[in-house]
């Protein structure tokens, strides 16, 4: 069954003559981990934004169709009622720091102080975040004094605590070194298999493919394309518009041209890319 | 315009010690990568060229000038600093004033700097952005005019740090451009990324750091071919060079180029 239900949706910011999503339909199962790509304009973030509420709560503009999540509609309920099934994860974890806090265990811990949840749970619950991104080493250091990737595991982790239904997640690796992201998406896909269902904005085509049941391609604003990774990340759709591209399937093309690659299929991943090379 | 680093120790004043021991050269005109794990030092690193950050012991030397006695301001003649995050950069009302800060500062007459912001507007393709102001622009061309604005300085030094990051494929593109541009002008380029593609594909020489440390120094097919190494910095190889080495190539490949070369063989 769809956790996450848009019917229709077309959304306009305010002070804008264009929509940034238009005609969106997008069904997502509880569970499910779900990439959206596109190039930057696209409506990549507007969408998290979209399925986290934000929009039109936050950003207001004029939306049309309807949004729900875990049987909600976003229309009809209030931004802090909304929080309570659904998390987001900021592109750049420097708009999400609340400021507030002096450590990130403190800052872990904000969304639970704000509903409520009793301190000894509330203590454990953010113990054993820590421990999954793998950032104990940093509870006592202020947030402000980690760097970009640091900061970013921080913002993830603030997410995960809170124990969202979804868990809406913007590029929530663009900092990071490629060991670290691996780690993370890791950790995602854990989640994921724990049963929460995962939407993440990404350009990182090459992990998308390894972790991601289903992608989704953004561009101005619609749907360009959706299926298995493996499907939309090769396909020639993509090409021209800006799309990030693994470069296994960007050379195996190439190499088709030359009759180097004889597979009906292109690669995305190095095993794929590997089998049809060897 | 030579640059030398010599036993750089730096520590934070909060007792982190981010550099351990850095000795390295680059040549003018050298187009250079830093690779490494988050917290390795290279950000802290880079900012010892343009004295934003003082060494605690050793030395840095900027063509015959040593950073201790040179202010910002002035080695900001020779180094030109592009910073991460572009919001952290931008401050004017447009992009045309926002381009013409730098070299306006310097000291350039009214007509040099004109002709400096024309020819960094058209490097990053903003010519016709320079009556925005760059917070109505996108993160990805607020990127561009923060390039801009320091290619305007027209430094012998250019420095990058992490140009690619949230960046989508065609303005990746874009920056390569622009840094291949640099490069027949004769420009030292150094670069931080996390964008290891993007570093095998524009860069002739790889440094990757780990722990305050200098791990590897050389030619990017020699650097970017030690797989162990860089692990333990938290990088993974290139996706062609790792796709080289499971395929048995003698050599390490980095780019399509070299790879169809190799597979050809």
């Amino acid at each position: 069954m769809a956790i996450v239900d848009l019917t229709n949706v077309t959304y306009k910011y305010p002070l804008t003559d264009s929509p940034a999503l238009q005609n969106i339909n997008l069904q997502v199962n509880e569970g499910e981990f779900v990439a959206v790509i596109g190039p930057n304009g696209a409506g990549k973030s507007t969408l998290c934004y979209t399925i986290a509420g934000f929009v039109p709560h936050f950003f207001k503009g004029e939306i049309t169709g309807t949004v729900e999540v875990a049987g909600n509609e976003s229309s009809k309920s209030s931004l802090h009622e909304w929080v309570l099934n659904v998390g987001l994860a900021f592109q750049n974890p420097f708009n999400q720091i609340s400021g507030a806090k002096y450590t990130v265990f403190e800052e872990i811990a904000f969304g639970l102080e704000n509903t409520g949840v009793p301190h000894e749970e509330m203590k454990s619950r953010v113990e054993n975040a820590l421990k999954l991104t793998g950032i104990s080493d940093l509870a006592d250091r202020s947030p402000y004094s980690l760097s970009g990737g640091q900061q970013q595991r921080v913002a993830l982790t603030s997410i995960l605590v809170m124990q969202p239904k979804v868990l809406v997640l913007d590029e929530p690796t663009s900092q990071m070194d490629p060991i670290g992201t691996r780690e993370v998406f890791g950790v995602i896909r854990t989640m994921a298999e724990k049963g929460m269902t995962v939407i993440l904005a990404e350009h990182k085509v090459e992990w998308i493919a390894e972790f991601a049941d289903r992608v989704i391609a953004l561009h101005d604003g619609k749907i360009l394309l959706e299926g298995k990774p493996q499907e939309v990340l090769t396909s020639d759709l993509l090409l021209d518009k800006g799309f990030g591209i693994s470069r296994y399937t960007s050379t195996a093309r190439e190499a088709r041209k030359q009759g180097l690659w004889k597979k009906d299929k292109l690669p995305v991943t190095l095993d794929e890319a590997v089998e049809g090379f060897s | 315009m030579r640059i030398e680093i010599s036993n750089l120790q730096f520590t934070y004043p909060t007792g982190v010690t981010a550099l351990n021991g850095i000795s390295l050269t680059i040549d003018l005109g050298e187009q250079v990568a830093i690779v490494g794990q988050n917290g390795a030092g290279k950000t802290t690193l880079v900012k010892h060229l343009n004295g934003l950050l003082g060494p605690t012991s050793g030395y840095v030397r900027i063509g015959d000038w040593d950073t201790k006695n040179q202010s910002v301001a002035k080695l900001a003649r020779r180094v030109g600093y592009v910073f991460q995050n572009p919001d952290e950069q931008l401050f004017s009302k447009n992009v045309g004033t926002e381009v013409a800060f730098g070299p306006r500062n310097l000291g350039y007459t009214g007509e040099q700097v004109q002709s400096l912001v024309n020819d960094a507007l058209a490097m990053t393709e903003l010519s016709d952005k320079t009556k925005t102001n760059p917070y109505d622009l996108s993160a990805t061309w607020r990127k561009m005019v923060a390039l801009a604005s320091v290619i305007a300085m027209d430094t012998d030094i250019v420095i990058f740090d992490e140009p690619t990051t949230g960046q989508d494929a065609a303005n990746i593109t874009r920056i390569a451009n622009v840094i291949k541009v640099l490069r027949e002008r004769g420009k030292t380029v150094i670069t931080i990324t996390h964008d290891i593609d993007f570093c095998a594909e524009n860069f002739e020489r790889v440094i990757a750091m780990g722990q305050g440390k200098i791990l590897l120094d050389g030619k990017a097919n020699e650097v970017l071919g030690q797989e162990e190494v860089l692990a333990t910095t938290y990088v993974d190889p290139p996706q062609l060079t790792r796709l080289g080495k499971r395929l048995g190539f003698a050599n390490t490949v980095r780019n399509q180029e070299e790879f169809l070369a190799a597979l050809r063989k």
